[in-house]
């Protein structure tokens, strides 16, 4: 690596950055050399998003230096970050679905440029970086990749010195992930640095030559990320080492405990995703894993599994060879059929509630009692209060009070209070999605142990994700939804990661089971 | 720029010294916009704020002008709580008044007070009837609420004004737009105190607000229904999650406010009016809104809420009468009362932060 002294692009020093008492970054030093890929690596809440916001000009630092190139700059907004070289990719993209590419890219520039110029030098660039999209097309027709490929070519238009890409590869399938890799190396040694934040492991080790490590607002180290390996990685992330997960070796039953079948749905909003023809089952003792890119029909799916939406057909769900499909929510739980959505509040929990509150939403049933209408009518949140003490102590919730409001919890205990709720009421199947989305690794490895220790006690488990190593690292089948179309189920043993990310794409949808 | 941040805790002491900071406030700028228009700034005060304690006839007139804003708002509050907009609350007044009052002309020789019973009933079920069609049109359409209650408020008034100029008017009433006076049986006796006689307009109709507080206390606080009114209102998957249905929820808020609205209608009418005629309301409905806010969205709040929207409109009016202060100007001072209660409220949920403007 000694070939030359890097020169240095981008110095920041002793940046700071609160939000009312919540300090988001803590006198934060980072270097930046010419041509590098420097990684910003972090969990949920480490202050990463906090501090490339910072250097592209979204939020002003409470105090500290940006040197820009050996000159002090004040970056006061996204204009003066562009007109110094920065560019950033957004992990939520900022195109007009209703735009042509060109129309999109157009907009976006600072200087005003024909249209045709415009198009011309898309399609240059598209050429030169392997960057293919059509200027032509609407963005609404795009895929997820080609979105991002828009964005970084409205980047390049600019001839960036810097370009800051925020967890650009959660949306990507791997076959995505390996070219977008290809490009950025190739702008790296083009000259132009790389800013990439992640919390994946594997990704910094591939791509990074230095790693910056952030938590709790403060950097923490500054490692060569050629000379290191994922677990100190971690274990310098998290602050402590990381357990592993206990797998013991199951007996297998045959025994199928809950079955989709030829179910469609068509989608009720404009932005849905239409279900066509969904089969699926699950066998007692066994995990099934549906991997897929966020938006390609699991919410939808998770509504008619769960029953907050009903079937048209009774014969379309079974739970023990029974007809459930036009069961409601609350007559599912009380069946044994336990749903965690995707999103921990608002939809699973209200977050101007207490803890106690949030127990009696979903248990609220259980106190009704057909012979007294007056316990009925008074039938409120204090009769769940114990249940929810039970709750939360099984579970290791850790509240600021006692029966404190659900936005007080940090989304890990958050989501082990969601979790302990619903595996308090024994459920034999189990339906989770994203159950460690965005949650710190400590919480994320409690989570996938109570997952598979619930296989383990016989009993079965649809775990809805879009991150492929938890898929595999839990499952036992396996399948893929894209686009509302569910592939075949795979023995998890019977198909690689690349396989699957060939599904994840839309490609080979006819490919057979591999038996 | 300013931001507001959500505070962590609000404070136990802000709760009651906010409050009185913002009277303090309001007499401050109410003195001095008193002053610059020359009027005795101290008089002023005494009338808005303390004349209408100063006799007990005067603070029962206040419970007289508070029972419809109470019973309106206590309604108001199901629905604002659970995010319906309902907006038509005058409207629904109306109707509930023009129902009872319908029925009631078509018994005129009734005395026995159990008719009462039948004219509320029929009060709730016509103001109910009329919230039933936003309700209906929400739910099933997805028509906007706040725009059909609305519109259907100036229906209403044009109705009212139709009946009682055509169908309904007394042959007796010399050309005025008037009904026949309501029987005996339909009408709400003001209360005889033994050695005292009657305190101003103080009516048994008061007691029908002393009934609903505590009831709707109830059903917010202890009450699956209350709760589930709570979670849609604050997030309205939780509701699917937890199985509420949303569309009866909708509707059941919407008859219940309507009902209400249109009880506190017969209540007016029947105490202080005693017939139909042409303008029944005097702007309850949309003042209830203001309470229902004010008030917090909760029963007890809407209590005080609506005594002291009751005590500064009677104030306004003794000004207005004894020292000839034009109506603007009280108004102007009831809009600084609210603004700064409102400020107050809000300071206390949140912190204001000052950050320098850009573009």
């Amino acid at each position: 690596m000694a070939k030359k002294e890097l020169e240095i692009l981008l110095k920041a020093t002793k940046i700071s950055k609160s939000f009312g008492d919540f300090v988001a970054n803590q006198n934060i030093d980072i270097t930046i050399a010419k041509g590098q890929i420097h990684a910003l690596l972090g969990e949920n809440g480490a202050g990463k998003s906090t501090l490339v916001k910072i250097f592209y000009g979204v939020l002003q630092p409470d105090s500290g230096l940006i040197e820009i190139n050996n000159q002090k700059v004040s970056i006061t907004s996204p204009n003066v970050a562009r007109k110094n070289g920065i560019g950033m990719v957004f992990q939520h993209f900022s195109l007009f679905p209703a735009l042509t590419v060109a129309e999109n890219i157009l907009i976006a520039l600072d200087n005003k440029i024909k249209f045709n110029k415009v198009v011309n030098e898309i399609t240059k660039l598209s050429k030169e970086w392997e960057l293919f999209v059509d200027p032509l097309k609407l963005v609404s027709e795009l895929s997820v990749g080609e979105k991002q490929r828009v964005e970084i070519i409205r980047c390049l238009m600019q001839n960036p010195s810097l370009l800051i890409m925020d967890e650009p590869t959660s949306v990507l399938t791997p076959q995505e992930i390996k070219n977008l890799f290809k490009i950025l190396k190739r702008l790296a040694s083009s000259g132009c640095s790389i800013l990439y934040i992640s919390h994946k492991l594997e990704e910094i080790i591939e791509l990074a030559d230095e790693v910056t490590i952030l938590k709790s607002g403060k950097s923490i180290a500054s490692i060569n990320a050629k000379k290191t390996t994922t677990n100190f990685l971690a274990e310098t992330m998290v602050g402590k080492k990381i357990t592993e997960l206990k797998k013991t070796i199951k007996s297998k039953s045959k025994k199928i405990a809950f079955e989709v079948k030829n179910l469609d749905k068509l989608k009720d909003h404009e932005f849905g995703i239409s279900l066509t023809n969904i089969n699926l089952q699950v066998n007692y003792g066994e995990i099934l894993g549906v991997a897929g890119i966020a938006g390609n029909g699991q919410v939808e799916l998770m509504e008619i599994l769960s029953g907050e939406i009903n079937c048209e057909d009774n014969d379309q769900i079974l739970l023990d060879k029974t007809p459930i499909g036009k069961t409601n929510i609350n007559e599912r739980r009380k069946l044994g059929i336990e749903t965690i959505p995707e999103e921990r509040t608002l939809h699973a929990t209200v977050p101007n509630l207490t803890l106690n509150e949030n127990t009696f939403l979903t248990y609220f049933f259980k106190y009704s009692n057909t012979k007294s209408w007056i316990t009925n009518l008074l039938n409120n949140p204090q009769n769940s209060s114990e249940e929810s003490t039970k709750i939360i102590k099984n579970n290791d919730v850790r509240c600021p009070e006692t029966n404190p409001l659900a936005s007080q919890l940090s989304g890990g205990n958050l989501q082990k209070f969601i979790l302990g709720r619903s595996l308090a009421n024994n459920p034999k199947v189990a339906i989770f999605s994203q159950p460690t989305w965005g949650v710190d690794i400590g919480a994320a490895t409690a989570i996938r142990q109570k997952l598979l220790d619930l296989s383990q006690n016989g009993k079965a488990v649809i775990l809805i994700s879009q991150d492929l190593e938890e898929i595999f690292e839990l499952s036992d089948k396996v399948c893929v939804i894209n686009e509302g179309v569910l592939s075949e189920i795979f023995d998890v043993t019977d198909i690689t990661a690349t396989d699957v990310g060939l599904l994840m794409g839309g490609k080979n949808k006819k490919m057979e089971p591999i038996k | 720029m300013i931001t507001f941040i959500p505070r962590d805790k609000v404070s136990k002491n802000w709760i009651i010294i906010a409050p009185i900071l913002s009277i303090v406030f309001t007499i401050f700028f109410g003195l001095l916009i008193f002053t610059f228009l020359g009027y005795n700034p101290l008089e002023t005060l005494y009338q808005i704020f303390v004349s209408p304690f100063s006799r007990i006839d005067r603070i029962s007139d206040i419970l007289v002008k508070a029972c419809p804003l109470i019973i309106i708002g206590t309604g108001l509050m199901l629905c604002f709580k659970s995010n319906v907009w309902n907006i038509g609350a005058e409207g629904q007044f109306i109707m509930g008044a023009l129902l009872a009052g319908f029925i009631a002309l078509s018994f005129p020789n009734i005395e026995t007070k159990f008719f009462l019973l039948i004219t509320i009933l029929a009060g709730f079920v016509g103001g109910a009837l009329w919230a039933f069609i936003p309700a209906i049109l929400k739910t099933k359409l997805n028509v906007n609420e706040i725009l059909v209650s609305l519109m259907l408020v100036y229906v209403a008034m044009l109705f009212i004004d139709f009946i009682v100029r055509g169908p309904l008017r007394d042959p007796m009433s010399f050309g005025f737009p008037l009904s026949k006076p309501y029987p005996e049986g339909a009408l709400i006796n003001k209360i005889p105190f033994p050695g005292i006689g009657f305190l101003g307009q103080l009516h048994y109709g008061i007691l029908f607000v002393f009934l609903l507080v505590p009831i709707s206390w109830i059903f917010v606080n202890k009450t699956l229904g209350g709760f589930k009114i709570n979670v849609l209102g604050s997030a309205p998957q939780a509701a699917k999650f937890a199985g509420f249905k949303q569309n009866s929820i909708t509707i059941t808020v919407l008859l219940l406010s309507g009902g209400l609205a249109g009880v506190a209608g017969v209540i007016e009418v029947s105490a202080n009016i005693g017939q139909l005629q042409p303008e029944v309301s005097f702007g309850y409905g949309f003042t209830a809104i203001i309470v229902a806010f004010l008030g917090r969205l909760s029963p007890v709040g809407i209590l005080f809420a609506g005594i002291i929207i009751a005590t500064v409109k009677l104030g306004a009016d003794n000004a207005q009468m004894t020292m000839g202060i034009p109506k603007v100007v009280t108004g102007l001072f009831e809009g600084i009362l609210l603004f700064f209660l409102l400020t107050g409220e809000t300071l206390q949920k949140y912190k204001i932060k000052w950050s320098e403007g850009k573009k």
